[in-house]
């Protein structure tokens, strides 16, 4: 598998072969709160990179969740769905959204590293 | 201008509080625990809550206040006991809302708790409607702290002995440790508790002694998930200048003996809506599945037509599901009746429920 990759809006991306595994981060998760409402992309859609691909709510507003990279949903993570509250349990683990099958995988190459991501992360909260 | 705090801030500070801003106070949301954990230990214990940006605002007068009082409010001051606590409404001449508002009869007078948004205008409003006949005093040195759910009234008791003795929306002045204190046993969770009006140098340690006994700090954003389960009304959202108190099905706060003279601010309306009826009245909503339907959902019936909208919506923590309420034209607003919520430009299925959403557990007969 490869690095983990992180978006300015606070997504976490993994590559295997070509189908990407994408979630919200720890960090996405805190600002949030309690997660109590998760909806996905529908399987076999295809989203754009940028593009919303799904939402979250807290117990106090619902948020977009965005998609990092383009291609076509091939898997989605309905154990989310049915109880919310594990995103906040393990969001960069057990609780990723949904997997995208890539088209173009140089549009990894814009994210951020782990160490980027943190810095970027601690600025955009204070 | 610059952002007011309440005497806890520190206190708040310390205990890991995310702030917002609130009414023009800075205040807390929620602590490090998270709203669903303040909010379910509020349920099973005793959460505390500052609530010192609202308006405690003191009138003093005698059988002649009550009077000029009764021209106001549709209330039956002149038969309410001292120490006894009334839900009410500042409304103008149409019955619209000013604020919503408890006001309890005290030996000097009467003490009313309005809303932080509300209070400054509350104030000139009175001034302007009692002129300056009675000395009135909105007491920016006293803080106020509610202390609420099932574990509050042994923890209270033991730090002012005698507040056990107090049946619901009743109050009383209590000595503890050399200051004079206003307890009334009232509340907006739907669980018995309390609340205590204290001096500002006084409220950090009183708070802080409650904690060691076992109460915790609970922020906005659980009073807000407790308030909504239990069904009462946020000044703001449910009820403003374009509601009436009939509108927002509240008609159990105007005293049935004010109903066949009328004589206060907005009788008219009143007695008009209650005996027609008004043609959109607030209710309570549950969403179908998990969804949320915040403020501001637009309420559809099957044939594709608006017939109301949400004015607050939320998880509820206790009820374990989304719950909102919401108004609706008349004929929709049956327990039971099917509708439809946008949300996100799709329309999902939603039932019209009986409020409160959360069983309620106040204490009624204890002398």
């Amino acid at each position: 598998m490869s690095e983990v990759k992180f978006s300015k809006e606070h997504e976490w991306i993994t590559l295997e072969g070509d189908v990407a595994t994408i979630g919200i981060t720890k960090h996405a998760t805190e600002m949030l709160g309690d997660i109590v409402f998760a909806e996905l992309p529908e399987k076999g859609s295809n989203v754009e990179k940028d593009g919303t691909a799904g939402v979250v709510e807290s117990t106090k507003a619902a948020s977009d969740v965005y998609t990092p990279v383009s291609g076509e949903v091939v898997d989605t993570n309905q154990a989310i769905v049915d109880d919310p509250s594990k995103i906040n349990e393990d969001p960069e683990g057990a609780a990723w959204f949904f997997k995208l099958k890539m088209k173009d995988q140089s549009e990894m190459d814009s994210l951020m590293n782990k160490e980027e991501y943190d810095k970027f992360a601690k600025e955009s909260a204070s | 201008m610059e952002i007011k705090k309440t005497s806890l801030n520190k206190l708040h500070q310390s205990n890991n509080a995310k702030f917002v801003e609130f009414a023009g106070y800075e205040m807390p949301i929620q602590y490090s625990k998270g709203i669903i954990e303040e909010h379910k230990f509020t349920r099973s214990h005793s959460g505390i809550f500052d609530v010192s940006h609202m308006g405690q605002l003191f009138i003093y007068g005698d059988e002649s206040l009550t009077e000029e009082l009764e021209k106001i409010f549709p209330l039956d001051l002149k038969n309410l006991k001292q120490n006894c606590s009334k839900y009410s409404f500042l409304m103008n001449e149409d019955a619209g809302i000013y604020d919503d508002l408890i006001i309890t009869k005290i030996e000097e007078g009467y003490l009313i708790i309005l809303n932080a948004a509300c209070k400054d205008k509350d104030f000139e409003i009175l001034s302007n409607l009692l002129g300056s006949k009675f000395k009135m005093n909105l007491d920016n040195n006293r803080s106020l702290i509610a202390i609420q759910g099932p574990k509050s009234v042994e923890i209270l008791n033991s730090i002012i002995n005698g507040v056990d003795q107090l049946n619901f929306m009743t109050g009383n002045w209590f000595n503890s440790d050399n200051q004079k204190l206003f307890v009334t046993r009232s509340g907006y969770t739907g669980e018995d508790g309390f609340e205590i009006s204290i001096t500002n140098d006084k409220a950090e340690k009183f708070v802080e002694n409650l904690i060691e006994k076992g109460a915790k700090l609970i922020g906005l954003g659980a009073r807000d998930t407790l308030r909504l389960e239990a069904g009462l009304c946020l000044y703001g959202h449910e009820l403003d200048i374009n509601k009436t108190p009939v509108e927002a099905n509240l008609r159990w706060a105007i005293s049935k003996s004010r109903l066949s003279n009328g004589g206060f601010i907005g009788s008219k309306k009143i007695m008009n809506q209650m005996q027609d009826g008004a043609s959109q009245i607030r209710v309570g909503i549950k969403p179908e599945g998990r969804l949320i339907a915040r403020e501001k959902t637009k309420i559809f019936n099957d044939t594709d037509k608006q017939i109301g909208e949400i004015t607050s919506g939320t998880f509820g923590p206790s009820v374990n599901g989304p719950i909102a309420m919401g108004y609706v034209d008349k004929e929709f607003s049956k327990v039971d009746t099917k509708i439809l919520l946008e949300v996100r430009g799709k329309k999902h299925p939603a039932n019209v429920c009986a409020l409160p959403f959360y069983k309620k557990n106040y204490v009624k007969g204890v002398n």
